[in-house]
């Protein structure tokens, strides 16, 4: 079975931490996103997988093999590097053929092999010329197809549509998308772009300070996300986290105070635990209903600017004391500047996370 | 577009477009400069094809050749290439007998003294530089700084112990003893300038070859020195050109058998009676120049990136 398992790993460069504790699995065929922002830790992540960094402690395992101890010729994993990694010296044919050259196939066969990736990845035209000679995506295609000639046990991206421009980026993404899709091999990306994680994995691990978060799937790292930190980084445009005092709860609802309002807010039953005090509302700016009466159950605030978004209008609101609150309303509900705002949150989408950062859901 | 190169590309004119070509002002004043420079080369050539009675005329003859009338006749000498056939053996005055000059042994010398040691140099500095640049050492800059440091020595301050070393260990006058001395003169060079060129690439390809099942010596020779040719190339001529021109420990260091030329040229200067043979010395010195003309000139290709550091890269 081809999987990757990390367990409790820690990598340290001196006495800096760049990952600690780390667990994750990748089942034979799923794809996984390491997603955080630079110096999280997640390329880091990737390279002691791969058997380029030895982990300070903790267990890499590839495929039911404890591999901590093995060099990455030894691992049997397919690696696509952020810069591409080319040999600049061979043809784009000879560097795909590369890895070929360890399993002791006929020249034949692997003529036969560079053909077919080729021509998976639209490559046969180009399979005489240097890396030198080739655009962005011709390198990048010409290291994907590098990394599938071989049936390793693993594939692993390190950010890898990261050099190319939004067009071509967004291409790559399905198509790379649809040949692992065709493997059943654990793959492991690393990625800082939300969306290139939201659209190829099959489940996320987000990244901090070389702490994971979270890991889950697309959905659920979007639907419930387990603290603070995650639900700022998913999400565009970015969630509301709003500071407010928890008061008490009853029927289902949540007295909070912020910014001098008071507001009565449907929320997640477990928030009847929860000690009176300083908690965080995370709502999601799509999650907003506007509604032409203020009551209890409204979040006032004052259309500042308005961005318009295609589809969709971004409004960036203030409320009485000065909080920033941004709300996306269809393209057919006309605000202007100035415009008195109420707000009404979706129940099933109004977060609590209570004072450690950490979301109320139990 | 084609890829042909340009005469004016290939003689050093810069491609239109970007830069601005020079007018033929400058153009011509860059020429002239050239030229002075260039002159003493130009009067030693010249020398060593003029018959020997006219070396030291006064006016001086100045060309082979009247340029289509534009040089007077008196500053005009016939060509000869008498001079270069006596630098080998020559026919001497009183006895008829023809005498061996022992250049052809000199020019052998000096022709297996440089590219040994610089081969050698080369060689060694580069899996050096290679280490110093991928397996770090703890203190790292510190063996690096002490390396640099026998080239920032004057030669002459180590002559002594050089001497007395090579005499002790029987290797004065001996073929390995100059090789090995050239050798370590280069390698202090050949480190630096090797680590900066292994500094230059990307560690991912290496990595990625790793990777994809290559070993340690296979990432060496596969993927890291067919990147690193320019430097290779760069590294071996400027070597070339300050052991084949190296004269002071060659002086002392070498015997009658493993003299190199700049050597026996300034004993066939200084020999005494019969006094100098100025266009014999100046066919001497014409073809010392012609081996490290020749391996610049097939190299340049690759000299031309060695020379500029940080290009290597892509």
């Amino acid at each position: 079975m081809s999987t990757i398992e990390i367990r409790d790993l820690t990598k340290k460069f001196g006495t800096f931490v760049a990952v600690k504790d780390a667990n994750l699995s990748v089942a034979a065929g799923e794809i996984v996103c390491l997603l955080g922002p630079s110096g999280c830790g997640k390329t880091t992540t990737l390279r002691t997988i791969a058997g380029l960094e030895r982990a300070t402690a903790g267990d890499v395992v590839i495929a039911g093999q404890r591999v901590n101890n093995l060099p990455p010729e030894k691992r049997d994993i397919a690696m696509v590097f952020q810069f591409y990694a080319l040999y600049p010296a061979l043809s784009v044919g000879q560097n795909i053929a590369m890895p070929l050259h360890r399993e002791a196939v006929g020249s034949r066969e692997v003529a036969a092999r560079v053909r077919k990736v080729a021509d998976i990845l639209h490559l046969r035209d180009i399979l005489d010329r240097l890396p030198g000679q080739i655009s962005e995506g011709e390198k990048q295609r010409a290291a994907v197809a590098r990394a599938i000639v071989r049936d390793p046990k693993c594939f692993l991206f390190d950010e890898p549509l990261s050099r190319l421009d939004v067009e071509l980026r967004h291409s790559m993404r399905g198509q790379i998308k649809a040949v692992l899709s065709n493997l059943t091999k654990a793959t492991v990306i690393v990625t800082h772009d939300q969306l290139e994680a939201l659209t190829m994995a099959d489940r996320i691990a987000i990244m901090r300070d070389g702490l994971i978060e979270q890991v889950g799937s697309p959905h659920e790292v979007f639907a419930k996300p387990a603290n603070v930190f995650v639900a700022s980084f998913i999400g565009t445009p970015q969630m509301n986290l709003i500071d407010a005092q928890f008061k008490s709860y009853g029927n289902g609802k949540a007295k909070v105070v912020f910014d001098e309002q008071d507001v009565d807010l449907s929320v997640h039953p477990a928030v009847a635990n929860l000690k009176p005090g300083r908690v965080t509302v995370g709502i999601r700016p799509r999650a907003f209903t506007v509604v032409p009466e203020d009551t209890r159950d409204t979040i006032d605030a004052m259309a500042e600017l308005i961005e318009p978004m295609g589809a969709e209008t971004l409004i960036h609101a203030r409320t009485r004391t000065g909080s920033d609150i941004r709300v996306v309303v269809p393209r057919n509900k006309r605000v202007k500047i100035g415009e008195s705002l109420h707000l009404v949150p979706d129940p099933a989408q109004t977060h609590v996370f209570a004072d450690d950062g950490k979301a109320v859901r139990t | 577009m084609t890829d042909r190169v340009s005469f004016r590309e290939r003689i050093g004119f810069r491609r239109v477009g970007g830069v601005a070509e020079a007018g033929w002002g400058r153009t011509l004043a860059v020429a002239l400069v050239s030229f002075i420079y260039f002159l003493p080369v130009l009067f030693i050539i010249f020398t060593a094809i003029k018959p020997q009675a006219l070396a030291l005329s006064v006016p001086p003859t100045l060309s082979p050749t009247s340029f289509f009338g534009l040089i007077p006749d008196h500053f005009v000498f016939t060509p000869t290439l008498d001079n270069f056939a006596s630098v080998f053996s020559r026919v001497m005055t009183a006895g008829g007998q023809p005498e061996s000059t022992g250049f052809d042994r000199f020019f052998f010398n000096s022709i297996v003294i440089a590219s040994a040691s610089v081969l050698l140099a080369l060689v060694i500095g580069t899996l050096a530089a290679y280490g110093f640049s991928r397996y770090p050492l703890k203190g790292n800059d510190t063996y690096l700084f002490i390396i640099l440091t026998t080239r920032m020595l004057p030669a002459i301050v180590v002559i002594i112990p050089v001497i007395l070393m090579f005499r002790a260990a029987g290797l004065s006058g001996s073929y390995l003893g100059i090789i090995m001395l050239y050798t370590a003169f280069n390698l202090a060079f050949t480190v630096w300038m090797m680590k900066s060129f292994f500094d230059e690439l990307s560690t991912d390809v290496e990595d990625a070859a790793r990777i994809d099942g290559s070993s340690e010596i296979k990432v060496f020779f596969k993927i890291c020195l067919p990147q690193v040719i320019a430097g290779l190339a760069a590294t071996f001529v400027f070597g070339l050109i300050l052991t084949w021109n190296e004269f002071l420990f060659a002086l002392l260091l070498t015997g009658p058998d493993t003299r190199t030329v700049p050597v026996a040229m300034n004993q066939a200067v200084s020999s005494g009676g019969r006094g100098t043979d100025w266009t014999l010395l100046a066919a001497i010195e014409t073809l010392f120049l012609v081996p490290v003309f020749l391996t610049t000139f097939f190299l340049q290709d690759h000299l031309l990136r060695g020379v500029t550091f940080g290009t290597v890269r892509k």
